[in-house]
This record gives C-alpha cells, sequence and structure tokens, in this order.
C-alpha cells in the first residue's frame, strides 16, 4: 500500500538531485469545525535544508505535530523513506529516524546535562528496560554523550541540572539530545528562539553540517538565518501553502510580501 | 557565553553537596541499627504495623514520586495482597514466606489489569479510573464468600517459616518481617535507580520529549505501576501474617487515602520520605486513638500544616535541593 499513490504528483516547486525522505500530501487538520491546516503538500529532501515559515498562527506547528503524529491528520498522507507513517504511533515514527524538537525547551528539568542527553541514547543503546541493574551501567554512554555535549558547547554545564540552565542553554541541549538519536530527518521548531546572536551563529553552523547526512525541516522566524542557511523555504499563511521555493523566489513574491507586511526585511 | 549563573558548583556547594552525601550514606545504617533494636523498647507489633506501612507508602512512592502518577486505588493492592497471603496461609496450608509471594503475584496480576485500563487516561481521569477499579474490587470483596465480608479473613496460628522457623514466637516474627520490609525496600531502590528508572524519571519529567526520543512512555508506566502494586502487595500479605487478620479496610479507598497521606508528609520523590510520613502517621494513629477528640480531625490539621509549611514533605524540606530526586 506504501509508495505509488502518494509519489505520484510531485510537489509544485520541483528540485532535482536529492532524495525526498519525508512526504505530505493534501494534509490537512481540523479542530472542532475550524480547520487549522489544509491542502499542504511537502517534499523534504535528503541533506537538505527546509525552512517552514509563515506569519503567528499559520499553522507551522501544527504541521509538525502532523509529520511527527503528535496530532493525527484528518486528511492526506505522510511517507516516511517510503513507508506510509499517516496511521503509525509518535513514538514509533521516532524509532524511523523521523525526530523533532519543540517550541518550548523540552529538556528534562530534574536531569542533568549529561542524562538528558544519555536518555537519547538508551533506547538505541539497549539500556532501557534494565530494572534489575544498578545506574552506574549508564556510565558506558558518557563517552557517547559527552561528544555531543561538547560539540554543542555544554561541556561546562554537564552536570548542571537541566531545569537551572538558562533559556538559550536549554534550547542547545535539546538540540544535543535531538542529535544523539542520529536521526534521518530533523524536525526543529523554533530552534534559535530566545537565543543570543552567538549561539545563533553557533546553531546555524550546527545545523548546515549536521544536514550533510540528513534532511532538516525548521520552523524558523529569523529570515536572516533562513536566507542563509536554507535551501528551500515553503511559506504557510492560514493553514494553507502560500508559496515554495529557494529563499530569493519566495522573498521576490508579492503575495509573501504582503503576508509579511513589512516583518521581512 | 556570557551566562553567570548556574555555571559548575561553587567550592561552598560542593562541601554541601559532600556532607549532604555523607549524611545519606549514615541515615540508613542508624535507621538499620534502630530497626534491630526497636522491639526491645517498643511493642514490637506497633513496630511490625509501621515497618508494613513503611514498605506500603515507598512501593506507592515508587509510581507518584518517580513515574508521577497518582493512584488514587492502592487499598485494591495492599488489601488484595492480605487476602490472597491471608487465604493460601489458612485454606491451603501454605507456609509463611509461600503465601507472601502468592498475595505480591496477586497483587502484581491487579496492577496489571487495574493499571492497563487507567493508563489509558492521563492526569486527574487517571486517578479517578483507579479509584473507580478500587471500589469494584472492594466490593467484589464484600461479596465475595472467602474473604468472609464484614468478619474479615481470620488466621489461626502464625505457622513456621520454612516449615522450620515457628512465627508465633514475636521476636522471630518481628526479625521476618524486617527482613522481608527490607527487601522490599531493596527491590524498590534499585528499581529507581536503575536504567529503567531513569526512563520513569524523564517521563516524569517531560512525557512529550519521552515520546519523541522513541520511548513507548505507556509500557514504562505500565511497569512501574505492575511494580509498585507487586510491592503493596507485599507489604498487604506481610500485614495479614503479623496481624492475622485481612479485613475490608485494607482494601476500603481510605486507605488509599492514608498512603497518600503518608508519602505526602514524608516528601515524595525521596527515598527515606515515605519512611519517615508513615512513621509519622501510624504514631499519631496509636497515640490519638485512644483520645476523646476525633482522630480524623487531627491528622487533618497535621496534613495542612505539613502541606503549607513542608512543601516537599518532611525529608524533602530538609534536604539540600541538590540531593533531593524533587518532583517538579
Amino acid at each position: 500500500m506504501s509508495a505509488s499513490p502518494v509519489m505520484a504528483q510531485p510537489a509544485p516547486s520541483d528540485q532535482a538531485g536529492a532524495p525526498v525522505v519525508l512526504t505530505a500530501r493534501g494534509l490537512g487538520r481540523d479542530f472542532h469545525g475550524f480547520t487549522a491546516v489544509s491542502n499542504v503538500d511537502l517534499d523534504v529532501r535528503h541533506a537538505q535544508i527546509h525552512a517552514l515559515i509563515g506569519p503567528n498562527g499559520a499553522g507551522k506547528t501544527t504541521v509538525f505535530n502532523l509529520l511527527t503524529k503528535f496530532l493525527q491528520p484528518t486528511r492526506g498522507q505522510i511517507e516516511l523513506l517510503g513507508t506510509d507513517i499517516t496511521r503509525m504511533k509518535p513514538e514509533a515514527v521516532a524509532r524511523m529516524g523521523l525526530v523533532r524538537s519543540f517550541q518550548i525547551s523540552a529538556v528534562f528539568p530534574n536531569l542533568t546535562v549529561l542524562e538528558n542527553v544519555r536518555v537519547a541514547l538508551q533506547r538505541p543503546d539497549n539500556l532501557a528496560t534494565q530494572f534489575w541493574l544498578p545506574m552506574g551501567v549508564l556510565d558506558r554512554l558518557n563517552d557517547h554523550a559527552d561528544s555531543f555535549i561538547d560539540r554543542l558547547g555544554l561541556a561546562e554545564y554537564r552536570d548542571t541540572r537541566a531545569g537551572d540552565l538558562s533559556y538559550g542553554r536549554k534550547r542547545v541541549l535539546e538540540i544535543a539530545t535531538t542529535l544523539a538519536l542520529d536521526p534521518k530527518v530533523l524536525l526543529l521548531d523554533e530552534p534559535m528562539a530566545g537565543m543570543g546572536q552567538e549561539d545563533v551563529q553557533m546553531v546555524a553552523a550546527i545545523i548546515r553540517d549536521v544536514a550533510r547526512e540528513r534532511a532538516v525541516l525548521m520552523v524558523e522566524h529569523n529570515l536572516s538565518v533562513v536566507a542563509d542557511i536554507c535551501d528551500h523555504v515553503t511559506v504557510l499563511q492560514r493553514g494553507e501553502i502560500l508559496a515554495q521555493g529557494d529563499y530569493d523566489t519566495v522573498a521576490a513574491d508579492p503575495r509573501v510580501r504582503t503576508a509579511y507586511m513589512g516583518t521581512e526585511d | 557565553m556570557a551566562h553567570p549563573t548556574s555555571g559548575p558548583a561553587a567550592g561552598p556547594q560542593i562541601r554541601e553537596i559532600r556532607s549532604a552525601g555523607t549524611i545519606r550514606m549514615a541515615i540508613p545504617l542508624v535507621a538499620l541499627a534502630a530497626a534491630l533494636i526497636a522491639p526491645f523498647w517498643f511493642y514490637p507489633i506497633f513496630v511490625m504495623k509501621f515497618l508494613c506501612f513503611a514498605l506500603f507508602a515507598a512501593a506507592f512512592n515508587l509510581l507518584l514520586g518517580y513515574t508521577g502518577l497518582l493512584s488514587f486505588g492502592h487499598a485494591a493492592f495492599f488489601g488484595g495482597g492480605a487476602y490472597f497471603t491471608a487465604h493460601v496461609v489458612k485454606i491451603w496450608g501454605l507456609t509463611p514466606e509461600l503465601g507472601l509471594i502468592v498475595g505480591t503475584l496477586g497483587a502484581a496480576a491487579l496492577g496489571l489489569v487495574i493499571g492497563a485500563i487507567a493508563l489509558r487516561r492521563s492526569g486527574i481521569y487517571f486517578t479517578m479510573i483507579t479509584l473507580a477499579l478500587a471500589q469494584m474490587f472492594y466490593f467484589f470483596c464484600l461479596q465475595a464468600p472467602f474473604t468472609h465480608g464484614e468478619d474479615g479473613l481470620q488466621l489461626g496460628p502464625r505457622g513456621h517459616l520454612f516449615g522450620v522457623i515457628d512465627l508465633g514466637q514475636a521476636m522471630n516474627l518481628y526479625y521476618f518481617v524486617l527482613a522481608v520490609v527490607l527487601i522490599g525496600m531493596f527491590v524498590i531502590w534499585r528499581f529507581v535507580n536503575s536504567p529503567f528508572g531513569m526512563i520513569l524519571r524523564s517521563i516524569r519529567d517531560n512525557e512529550q520529549r519521552a515520546i519523541s526520543l522513541g520511548y513507548s512512555v505507556q509500557a514504562y508506566k505500565l511497569g512501574a505501576f505492575v511494580m509498585s502494586a507487586a510491592l503493596s502487595g507485599l507489604a498487604g500479605g506481610l500485614k495479614a501474617l503479623v496481624f492475622q487478620l485481612a479485613t475490608l479496610t485494607d482494601v476500603a479507598w481510605q486507605m488509599s487515602g492514608e498512603v497518600v497521606l503518608m508519602t505526602l508528609i514524608g516528601g515524595i520523590g525521596t527515598q527515606a520520605g515515605p519512611v519517615v510520613g508513615s512513621g509519622v502517621f501510624i504514631a499519631l494513629q496509636n497515640n490519638l486513638a485512644t483520645s476523646d477528640f476525633p482522630v480524623t480531625i487531627i491528622m487533618g490539621v497535621v496534613f495542612m500544616v505539613c502541606v503549607l509549611v513542608f512543601r516537599r514533605g518532611i525529608v524533602g524540606n530538609s534536604l539540600p535541593r541538590a540531593s533531593g530526586g524533587r518532583l517538579g
């Protein structure tokens, strides 16, 4: 039942090259009669950074929730790496390699930075269900966890409770935890929100780096970052796709300019 | 990188954490020594009652403190364990230790059924479903012939442990109860400080995030629920052996409420909290039993004072934040 019907019509703006890893066709979601998202077609490609932008309330986070199955779509179909995931549970989708971050900083506040990253590693390394072993066996994961902590500049906070970190640091920790799962498709919901300028630069560099070997779909309000690192941009407005294409094409689109009413620079 | 706060702990903090570590090592040893000599000072039955409830509250805390699930139906597991143990010891003539195993497994099976149903919902709905299912079990116990309804299930002589050691001797019984409670406490300690326990803490802290990392949180919660039910059943079975009686009081909803109070008074999410909380609770209950003033009113006042003054319970408040596993 998988491939052909969904893959039949390619999304409007076709880019050559990298294979499509995540596809949505005719995606829609209603909340008690209110249509939050309708008729969204997306093609997310391997080794590309795909931005999802749009004014507040455009339905960007709802699209994220639909793609990661935290919300069940009312209409449409989603395909990940050739498998139809429209009816799957969110944890099963995560295990297939589609991993998301959250708009609010999603860390485990009572665990340390090291423990936060280790939680991501425990399941793939089969150290999650043993209730008879001491916690010390998790030290086996420390080197691997430290490599992500170091990469994101969190080394000096390694043993700090995540809840005591600054807002920007929590976002960085969340990215470290997400990367620890080595996802095939990475969905980042406003990864740079609340960060200082130097952290934005660091995280942008990391996203570009990790996108060499995986697809990245990100919601981002910082348009200079979008212009800088994203290969493809989808603009949402009132739950529908307004425009798709590379940044220059989209930015030149008069409808997009109207939607942003001067907030776009 | 201008974040002055939340750097690595400074000198005094490290010292504080170290001394807290020493205290944490010393407290269990002092408590163990006290438990070994307690029956020479106190009425053994009273101490044994306290031990049974300490184990019950610790089992309950495994769920509330380390998984973030508030069950209001734990009397079903405590009382169920008491009935199962009493029944097989009395009617089948099993030895006490086998009776406890049956009580534990029976409560685990009950926990599997109730947990599988109640965990389909979360928050207050989960709590209400556990209460409803526990009440169904209560009415089953009220009607079922093997419980002897209002009379309760009375046990004869206490029997011989492994068929050899006479539990009719108060001291033998006391050290048997102490050994079982210590084993139960060790199981809980191991469970919450294991790789599995780490996942439970992450679910307690942020369930959505745990799902997004690929964890089937329902399965983990059910695992914790069954473990908590099994150990509550062990506590109930032990209580039935001590008092030679399993009654409807053990399965009634008030029992579910009492274990919530004990755990909250002591401090949720701490190892020692439920033990201290049940000690305070049992001591108050015993001392006030003879007073003319209604016990429940005094208990209610104590509970309100605890909630207002010690937000994190007696134990939770006396520990520095860094060393107490705190519920967010």
